[in-house]
Parts: structure tokens; C-alpha cells; sequence
């Protein structure tokens, strides 16, 4: 049965590392029509094709089962849906994995829902002429070391997805803020031409889909904003009307914040131009949003604009960019920065002796100059750790570094220690371009199992 | 002088190679320091020793806030930046620390 007038949405992870018990405290606690886990980053779901074609049935996100383990009971005993984009390159087995999970756990035949057709890899390589929005060029200069191509769908995929009334939706990519407004569209009605509510509902999905950010995580500062028990934080939930107003609160007794202030940082957070922030929805306007503190971690939004959406999809092309190799070791006491500074060029000539070049070379200073560059005018510490990166296509130039760096334990100047073993990682970069929306609508697709 | 982190909070978020910054009020006497002083010269001054990359302002009036993009920001993008913190998540402070000439 529908609501209609109200509804509950849960904001259960904003990361695919992020902590699993807050999505538990909200789903037995929360009293929630809807738990939502926003769990794929932007290159997440090219590095999981590749997992995909080692093995057939992975390419889903590695903390599925364990996730979903902690809250199908409660979410089954409540008849809470599941809304997630933890399908990441294979949805349709993150599906059977859940289902057979669900049996496993005695819950008995849960059914789930798949999207599927965000996978646009052979058309970006049949289009080499499409323009990167990064930098302007054209595609094919990537598509020789192209691993994957996923478009952003948007929400009306997923409300399609809801009307199979299977109790779990396990999508691929799709835009964040649209994991939380498809719900919304489904139980209210609301199509595309309800601009004002789609606004709504989209700001509403932007301020819960990082989690905790909302809600007290990444804000307090010692002395100046003060948040409680960050150990046992909660993760939001919004209450949404029927008519798009909504207010962002947690559960009762739980960690952290939800203040004008939380709600303000988690609203310009990776926001750019606040009159024209594009998602597959529509064109969202805040630069009239008004918040209202209506109670004690209780903050209403109203006022949201928002136009048409575009014809387009954005797409992330997710490509080879070689290796980053990395090397640290540490310096301390009278003259550690001279040391340290020392040590670095030690290594570049070492490299450079053994005949290896590199495309870019960091040097950081930890403690000094590793987080916000290095200004003039900076006090020196006490401790001083080197950190030494570089950029190349070749592995055996990439792991010289970290080689390097450790030998300076005993080659390098007086009281070098805790140097780290060689770090070598292979680079998966990702850049965007923009499709038609026609070129690929037809191709979507979803799939009820049981 | 007035250090920004004073008057103001902060969060940064990235997209690409670009990130964003949001600076806003504790309060109506804060903002209108802000709104006055924080311009796009002072902010690229700051930022200047990371990138020579355009940067952008916006009014949020209502919200007491302004959100700054600063493009070229993050060692060549999220995903292939050789930066200990590649979201340049630790920026915001980076921010917070510029001192205000009024």
C-alpha cells in the first residue's frame, strides 16, 4: 500500500566503507519506510568490471553481504525497502548474493529488483568524437586504455524499479540524490513536470546521501563546533510530504548533530554553480532554500527550484593511467627538515642514476607541507615525514621509488627510521562525458527476481 | 585582522580536478565581513602555491554563505592525483586559515 501523505527515508551509508551499524540503529529504531545506501564512488564501478570479467559472478561491492547481513532482519521484519546502488558492475548477482543471504539467515524468499543498462562502454568506444568535459578533447584519445563506461541514470528508472514491489532495489550507476528521490516519485506520485517537488526531493537526496555528513560527521571542531559522541554517530533520515517539504532529523539518542549548520555544509558540498547543479532530474536551484531549526537535530527545507532536466546523461569513462609508485620515511629533532630535504634528492638521483624518468614527482613533507602545499613562512617542525610519489606507466619504474626511499635507512643521512615497504598501485582515473538520453533509454532495463 | 575561522565553518568537496568550498557565517555580523571582504582575489592569493586555476565565487544570501570553486585544485584529479589527501579534503581549513586585512 502507498503512502500518501508521508514518508521516511533513511540515509544508511555514504560510502562503501562507511560504518554498517548506524544503518541498523535506523532501521530498528528509525521507524523508516525506506533505507538507502549510496556506496559507489566514481571509479569504484570500472575497477568492479574489471573484478566482473576475472569472475562472472562478483563485480557487486565488496561489503554487500556484510552490509546487507546486519539489517535484512530488521528491515524484513519491518518491511522496510532497500534502495542501493551497491549492484556497482553486477547487480544481478549482488541480487542473488542478497537473496541467498536472506534464505541463509532464515528471512525466507526476499525479493529484489535490478537495474540495469548504465554499462556504456561500446558506445563511448563507437564514439571516439565525444568530447571530454574536463579538458575538451576528444574520447578516443582514452578509449585504447578504456576500461569501463557507466552513465548516470536517473531516478525514473529506479521508481520503475519500485513498482515491481520487489522489497530490495539494487542498481548500478545512477545518480546519488536520485537513489532517495525515486522513492519520493513512486509513493507520491510526483512526475517530471512537478519541478518544485523533483527539487525537493533531489536536495533532499544531496543532504542525506554522504551519511553522517548531514548529521554531525566531518564538522566538529574542537572548542568551536561542538558535536557529542562522534564514536556512536547516527545517520539521518528525512521526513518528506506529500508536497516536498521535508526535514532532516536521526534517531533519538544517538551520536552527533543535525544543526543549521550541519545542513549547510552537507548542502554545499561538492555543489558548484548553486543555480545550475545538474543531476539526471533536474536542474537544481538552492540559492532560495530556507532552512528553519524546528527542534532539537531537527531541520526543515523548504524552497527549492528547480528546471527541466537535460537530454543528456553523464557518463564516466574509467581508464588505465599507469602506476603510482610511493616511498616514507621519517626524520626528527635538530635539523630533520635539512635531512629529510636531503634524503629526497638523494632518491631522485638515485632514480635518475638507474636511468628511470617520471611524468610527475611529489615531494611531501608530513607535518609540513603534505595537505596545503608548502607557503613560505612555514614554522618547521619536530618531525618531519618524507613522502615520495611518482607517476609512470611502467611498474618496475613505480616500485624503484619506494626502494629507494626505504635504502635511505642505512645509505641516506644520520637517523632515518620507520621507512615503509614500496607501495605500487595501478592507477584507475576517470573523466566525463555527456550522451543522449535516447541512445540508451531504450537499453535500460529491470528485472524482478522472486 | 580576523582569521576566517574565526567568523566562519567550512567543507570541501572535489569533482575532478576541481574542488569546492564552501565558506559560511556564524553569524549576520560575520557575513557581512565575508560577503565584503572574502573575495575572488583573496581566495586565489591563498590558494595560489596549488593552482593558477580560474576560481569562482557564489552568494548564497539566505544561507549566510558563499561557495568557492577552485579549479586545478587537486593534483590532476581525484583518481589520479598523487596528493596524500587526493578529495583535498583537508582544503577547507586551508581556507579557514586566511586572514582578513580589515
Amino acid at each position: 500500500m502507498k503512502h500518501t501523505e508521508f514518508l521516511r527515508i533513511g540515509g544508511g551509508a555514504g560510502f562503501s566503507d562507511d560504518r554498517i551499524p548506524p544503518a541498523v540503529e535506523l532501521a530498528e529504531l528509525g521507524d523508516i519506510d525506506y533505507l538507502v545506501f549510496e556506496c559507489l564512488a566514481e571509479r569504484t564501478i570500472a575497477r568492479e568490471q574489471q573484478t566482473k570479467l576475472q569472475n562472472p559472478s562478483k563485480g557487486y561491492t565488496p561489503r554487500l553481504q556484510e552490509r546487507m547481513a546486519a539489517v535484512l532482519p530488521a528491515c524484513v521484519a519491518k518491511h522496510i525497502r532497500i534502495v542501493t546502488n551497491m549492484g556497482a558492475a553486477n547487480p544481478e548477482s549482488a541480487a542473488n548474493e542478497t537473496r541467498k543471504l536472506a534464505k541463509e539467515l532464515g528471512l525466507g524468499d526476499v525479493s529484489c529488483a535490478v537495474v540495469t543498462g548504465d554499462d556504456v562502454t561500446e558506445l563511448v568506444r563507437a564514439h571516439p568524437e565525444l568530447e571530454i568535459m574536463e579538458n575538451g578533447l576528444p574520447v578516443e584519445s582514452l578509449l585504447p586504455q578504456m576500461i569501463a563506461s557507466n552513465a548516470y541514470l536517473g531516478a525514473d528508472v529506479i521508481v520503475k524499479a519500485l513498482e515491481t514491489d520487489a522489497q530490495i532495489i539494487i542498481t548500478g550507476r545512477v545518480a546519488d540524490p536520485s537513489l532517495f528521490l525515486a522513492p519520493m516519485m513512486h509513493e507520491f506520485e510526483w512526475s517530471y513536470d512537478d519541478l518544485e517537488r523533483i527539487a525537493a526531493g533531489t536536495v533532499c537526496g544531496h543532504l542525506l546521501e554522504c551519511g553522517a555528513q548531514v548529521s554531525g560527521g566531518n564538522f566538529a571542531d574542537p572548542g568551536k563546533k561542538v558535536v557529542d559522541r562522534l564514536s556512536e554517530l547516527g545517520n539521518p533520515f528525512a521526513d518528506v510530504a506529500a508536497n516536498g517539504s521535508f526535514s532532516i532529523s536521526k534517531v533519538a539518542g544517538s551520536g552527533g548533530l543535525v544543526s543549521l549548520a550541519t545542513v549547510k555544509e552537507q548542502l554545499l558540498y561538492e555543489l558548484h554553480d548553486p543555480s545550475q547543479y545538474i543531476t539526471p532530474d533536474c536542474v537544481l536551484d538552492v540559492t532560495d532554500l530556507e532552512l528553519i531549526q524546528l527542534a532539537k537535530d531537527r531541520v526543515q527545507v523548504l524552497s527549492a527550484r528547480g528546471k527541466p532536466r537535460t537530454p543528456s546523461y553523464k557518463v564516466t569513462v574509467g581508464y588505465d593511467d599507469g602506476y603510482i609508485g610511493e616511498g616514507q620515511i621519517s626524520y626528527a629533532g635538530p635539523n630533520a627538515l635539512e635531512r629529510a630535504k636531503w634524503g629526497a634528492q638523494i632518491v631522485q638521483d638515485r632514480l635518475k642514476q638507474r636511468g628511470f624518468s617520471y611524468s610527475e614527482f611529489r615531494i611531501d613533507y608530513i607535518g609540513m607541507s603534505s595537505l596545503h602545499g608548502l607557503p613560505e613562512n612555514k614554522v618547521e617542525p619536530y618531525e618531519v615525514r618524507l613522502r615520495l610519489v611518482v607517476r609512470t606507466p611502467s611498474k618496475t619504474a613505480a616500485q624503484a621509488v619506494g626502494f629507494e626511499c626505504r635504502a635511505l635507512h642505512l645509505n641516506g643521512p644520520t637517523g632515518a627510521g620507520g621507512g615503509i615497504d614500496p607501495l605500487v598501485k595501478p592507477v584507475l582515473a576517470v573523466q566525463s562525458v555527456l550522451i543522449p538520453r535516447h541512445w540508451i533509454d531504450s537499453k535500460i532495463q529491470v528485472r524482478r527476481m522472486g | 585582522m580576523i582569521r576566517l575561522h574565526d567568523i566562519a565553518h567550512s567543507r570541501a568537496g572535489d569533482k575532478g580536478n576541481t574542488s569546492n568550498i564552501s565558506v559560511i557565517a556564524y553569524d549576520q555580523e560575520g557575513w557581512e565581513i565575508i560577503q565584503q571582504h572574502l573575495s575572488v582575489e583573496v581566495v586565489s592569493e591563498a590558494f595560489a602555491h596549488i593552482t593558477n586555476g580560474p576560481v569562482f565565487r557564489y552568494e548564497l544570501p539566505k544561507l549566510q554563505a558563499l561557495n568557492f570553486v577552485i579549479e586545478g585544485a587537486l593534483g590532476g584529479g581525484v583518481t589520479r592525483s598523487l596528493a596524500q589527501d587526493p578529495h583535498g579534503k583537508a582544503l577547507s581549513s586551508l581556507m579557514l586559515s586566511i586572514q582578513l586585512d580589515i
